[in-house]
């Protein structure tokens, strides 16, 4: 019960783009299709469900117990950046299919904040191993379902006649903006599973 | 002094980092609840592009160029984590509402993108008044962004009041306030560039 809460909770009432703003560039830089957005969303759920096990062991096995949490925005930031580089070479040489899918989308990762910034949540919200990879794998299927409802819509709008100044980014926002109310609609349902 | 300061006008209104390139958007949105934030998430990032502008410009010859980018993530994260503990010694209380934005000032693609684009190739002064005009523009952005929403949300300004709270709408503040007003922001501004 007690996971299918942070599952519902990451997933739709905290929505990582539309509640946490968290990943917004590659959000608003990716999202004119739809199949840039699945690649990016798949991307984004394999790296950060093991940048989120390798950073917590790393904060629990090492900075906690000799004292150096102050390192930890270092640590994580390099971690993360050599791990994405990692990927991709072990992705290169055991499964050229999904690194064909996921290839371009890998070096874009390095700077998406989610992940730096899930690795920082989970250990501010005092999760244990198991909860932190449910917790970050939700949130990349948050992050996936965001691309994905948003991509579409941006499909269609490439179609339809808006001003000048609109154009791009700002109706991209708004577009945004009216998605993040009707997310506001599933603010309530976790104290159903309190 | 004259070039440095058209590098400083540059980063305001030219090369505005939210309004013309675009960067930063995440705590752009996330930390413009009222305008007392959104100035205090610029500043903090002014710091942080000020110093690793400077140390990066003089590290230029030192730094090879195969491994610079992991080089300037750990200046840049140096500086990050040191506003963070000043910060959070000092304004406890600012520290907890700009949470997790403070370290993430790291990934923030304005402070690399500077660093790369500008600090590696010029001179120390340049790179500081550089990073002092991308900071302001930041600085600025933020302030007003921060403000129209406090001031639609709560009708205040730095917590003055200008009209009464009931008329204000609280959408302003939450989520979905930060993505129209920005697009709205933006939109006025690229109106008003190509007049």
């Amino acid at each position: 019960m007690e996971f299918i809460g942070i599952i519902i909770v990451a997933i739709f009432v905290n929505n990582v783009v539309f509640s946490q703003f968290l990943g917004i560039c590659p959000f608003l830089g990716v999202s004119k299709k739809v199949d840039t957005a699945i690649g990016m969303g798949l991307a984004v759920t394999f790296v950060l469900t093991i940048a989120t096990i390798v950073t917590f062991l790393l904060q629990k096995g090492i900075l906690e117990p000799f004292g150096l949490e102050y390192l930890q925005t270092i640590t994580f930031i390099l971690v993360i950046a050599s791990l994405v580089q990692m990927v991709e070479i072990v992705l290169k040489k055991i499964s050229p299919a999904l690194y064909q899918a996921l290839g371009v989308f890998l070096p874009l990762i390095t700077t998406n904040c989610v992940i730096l910034g899930v690795a920082i949540l989970v250990i501010q919200k005092d999760y244990n191993l198991l909860e932190s990879v449910i917790y970050a794998v939700a949130t990349a299927l948050g992050y996936a379902m965001a691309l994905i409802i948003f991509s579409s819509i941006r499909e269609q709008m490439a179609l339809t006649k808006i001003p000048k100044a609109m154009e791009g980014i700002p109706i991209a926002l708004i577009t945004a903006g009216i998605i993040a109310m009707s997310f506001m609609g599933f603010s309530g349902i976790d104290q159903v599973f309190k | 002094m004259n070039n440095n300061l058209k590098v400083l006008i540059n980063g305001v209104i030219k090369e505005n980092p939210i309004f013309v390139l675009l960067l930063g958007m995440c705590p752009t949105l996330a930390t413009t609840s009222s305008a007392i934030n959104g100035m205090s998430m610029g500043l903090a990032t002014m710091f942080v592009l000020i110093c690793s502008n400077m140390v990066i410009s003089m590290l230029k010859n030192v730094i090879p160029d195969m491994v610079r980018i992991p080089a300037y993530i750990v200046v840049i994260a140096t500086f990050v984590t040191i506003i963070e503990m000043v910060m959070k010694a000092y304004v406890p209380a600012l520290a907890d509402s700009l949470g997790i934005f403070i370290p993430l000032i790291v990934v923030n693609c304005i402070v690399l993108g500077r660093a790369e684009a500008f600090a590696s190739k010029n001179g120390v002064f340049a790179s500081i008044f550089d990073g002092a005009g991308m900071g302001l523009g930041f600085t600025l952005s933020l302030t007003v962004l921060g403000a129209l929403r406090e001031l639609m949300g709560t009708g205040r300004i730095f917590s003055i009041n200008i009209y009464p709270e009931q008329y204000g709408s609280l959408l302003f503040v939450l989520a979905p306030g930060a993505f129209i007003v920005l697009g709205y922001l933006i939109a006025i501004f690229n109106k008003l560039q190509h007049k």
